[in-house]
């Protein structure tokens, strides 16, 4: 078997497992649904609902998405800027730090003060969530282009713009994809939290509604779809980061394209 | 004792630095990087700048490359005072510096895509002309079965190969090699120094190489400026005749070893100076 056919078997089993324990531990310790539903509980309820469902996680999955490009453009915008001037990079961090670290639930109160609830606070959040990690690593990218490689280039007549478009934004790349998978769960989370706070649609929301009902395995499959996008949006950005940076991880396949 | 050689007088130069100096800082901190400096390459020669280190070979060459302005005198190159935007130079430096997301072939293309007047005929010719261009210089230094590949797949000696080839594909009038070959182990050193040989005489651009390597100075040099410690001035400027081709085997003949041992103590003289100054 080859190493890439164990690994996959290996990570399906361990998800299998799990599943499997849980099952196993509800019944052997005869768990109340009301704490604790089994895992086939939950799939059942999945598969009921899943037309009433529908709605709710196209509405999250929009917000998200909405807030995650709006944070891609505004985090590649700042980390650009301060990413090329020394002076800019050391003014504009501390402000960014004190931003970072607020937690983002605090904020929530204030967007849905500010534009009632619904899908603007859900997108401002997952916006405010998601655009740090973006400013941090094109930022750093582009600080940390070799001196030798500028000498090289500004003898060459070379241009800031030039260095910037030919040297400077694709060695960014690693660093903005790595922190785009970063990036697309957290404005997961963040659209999540608005939704539970104030919003009468989305998963968030459908999760809230169903626990103040007692109706567990509701809550529960509210979780599973949550997880389950989270991993697929994950894996879509894994995907377009090994095809545009794949010289990064020095793959053999990447040459022959 | 100053030699110099006669081709110096004659045309005009390519590099003129007269009495040019450099220093760091404001008044009472002020560090002296370069003493009043002269120095003249006329067209089409080979000058090695040795000395010891710190002694300030490198802003010499930052001078000549415009990245640099001198606190005094003037740097002319190419009949104009330095600035880097309008000089077609070709740099290389110890650390070869690839692309890693480019192929050989396209980091060699590079200065093509910034350097006037190519970089505006470059999305029309970067599949035609500039890349048999690119081609025929990696085949002059070995390379052309490597020019899909990337840096990565590539050793330490070919890369500083697509280096150099880097620095020339623009027909760059003036070369500047920052210790190029420093990296390297003995071997792929001296191979490398019949490659930077034969394109040098090929090509015939103006070059100043910075080594502290003096068997590499006497190999590829037709000219050897010494350096005292710092701060920074030429204190020996001698011609090297040996004939051309140069082989590995002549840095073992005689008259090769004594040019060697009298570089090697005027270096040595020019240290411990500085350790008394120092003491």
């Amino acid at each position: 078997m080859s190493y890439e056919m164990r690994r996959r078997f290996w990570a399906t089993a361990l998800i299998v497992a799990f599943f499997g324990l849980w099952e196993i531990l509800c019944l052997a310790l005869q768990v109340s649904d009301l704490v604790l539903p089994r895992p086939s509980q939950v799939f059942a309820t999945l598969v009921d609902r899943f037309p009433v469902l529908v709605p709710h996680i196209i509405q999250t999955l929009w917000t998200t998405m909405v807030g995650f490009v709006l944070g891609v453009v505004v985090g590649v915008v700042i980390g650009a800027a301060i990413g090329v001037s020394r002076t800019a990079y050391d003014t504009a961090y501390p402000l960014l730090i004190g931003f970072s670290s607020i937690p983002k639930v605090a904020v929530v109160p204030i967007f849905v003060l500010w534009f009632g609830s619904g899908s603007v606070p859900a997108i401002l959040t997952a916006l405010a969530m998601c655009f740090f990690p973006i400013v941090v690593n094109i930022a750093t990218g582009l600080a940390t282009t070799e001196p030798e490689l500028e000498d090289v280039l500004k003898s060459l007549g070379a241009s800031k713009l030039d260095i910037l478009w030919n040297v400077g934004l694709p060695r960014t790349m690693p660093f903005f994809f790595a922190s785009l998978k970063i990036a697309v769960t957290f404005a997961f989370v963040g659209s999540v939290l608005s939704e539970t706070v104030a919003s009468n649609r989305g998963i968030g929301n459908v999760m809230m509604s169903a626990s103040s009902n007692f109706d567990v395995p509701l809550v529960f499959a509210g979780l599973f779809i949550l997880a389950l996008l989270g991993v697929a949006l994950y894996v879509a950005f894994s995907l377009i980061e090994t095809r545009v940076t794949g010289w990064a991880t020095r793959r053999q396949d990447f040459t022959a394209a | 004792m100053l030699t110099v050689s006669q081709s110096t007088k004659s045309a005009p130069p390519a590099v003129e630095l007269s009495q040019a100096a450099v220093s760091f800082g404001r008044q009472e901190s002020t560090v002296v990087a370069l003493q009043e400096t002269s120095l003249r390459i006329a067209d089409g020669e080979f000058v090695a700048l040795v000395g010891p280190s710190g002694c300030g070979k490198s802003t010499i060459m930052r001078l000549t490359a415009g990245l640099l302005q001198p606190t005094k005198g003037a740097v002319i190159v190419g009949g104009r005072e330095v600035s880097a935007k309008a000089l077609r130079i070709g740099m290389a430096f110890q650390n070869p510096t690839m692309l890693p997301w480019l192929t050989i072939e396209r980091n060699v293309m590079l200065p093509l895509k910034i350097v006037k007047p190519f970089r505006s005929e470059y999305r029309a010719k970067k599949n035609g002309e500039f890349r048999d261009r690119v081609r025929a210089l990696l085949a002059d230094v070995g390379l052309d079965k490597f020019a899909n590949h990337y840096p990565w797949q590539l050793s330490g000696g070919m890369l500083q190969r697509a280096n150099l080839c880097r620095a020339l594909v623009h027909e760059p009038s003036l070369l500047l090699l920052d210790e190029p070959f420093g990296a390297l182990d003995q071997f792929t050193r001296e191979e490398l120094w019949g490659t930077m040989q034969s394109l040098w005489m090929k090509r015939r651009p103006t070059v100043l190489l910075i080594t502290h390597d003096l068997k590499e100075a006497g190999f590829l040099a037709s000219r050897i400026c010494v350096m005292s410690a710092r701060p920074g001035r030429i204190i020996d400027d001698s011609a090297v005749n040996f004939l051309r081709p140069r082989t590995v085997e002549m840095t073992f003949e005689h008259d090769f070893v004594a040019l060697n041992q009298r570089l090697r103590e005027l270096i040595i003289d020019a240290r411990s100076e500085t350790a008394i100054q120092g003491a």
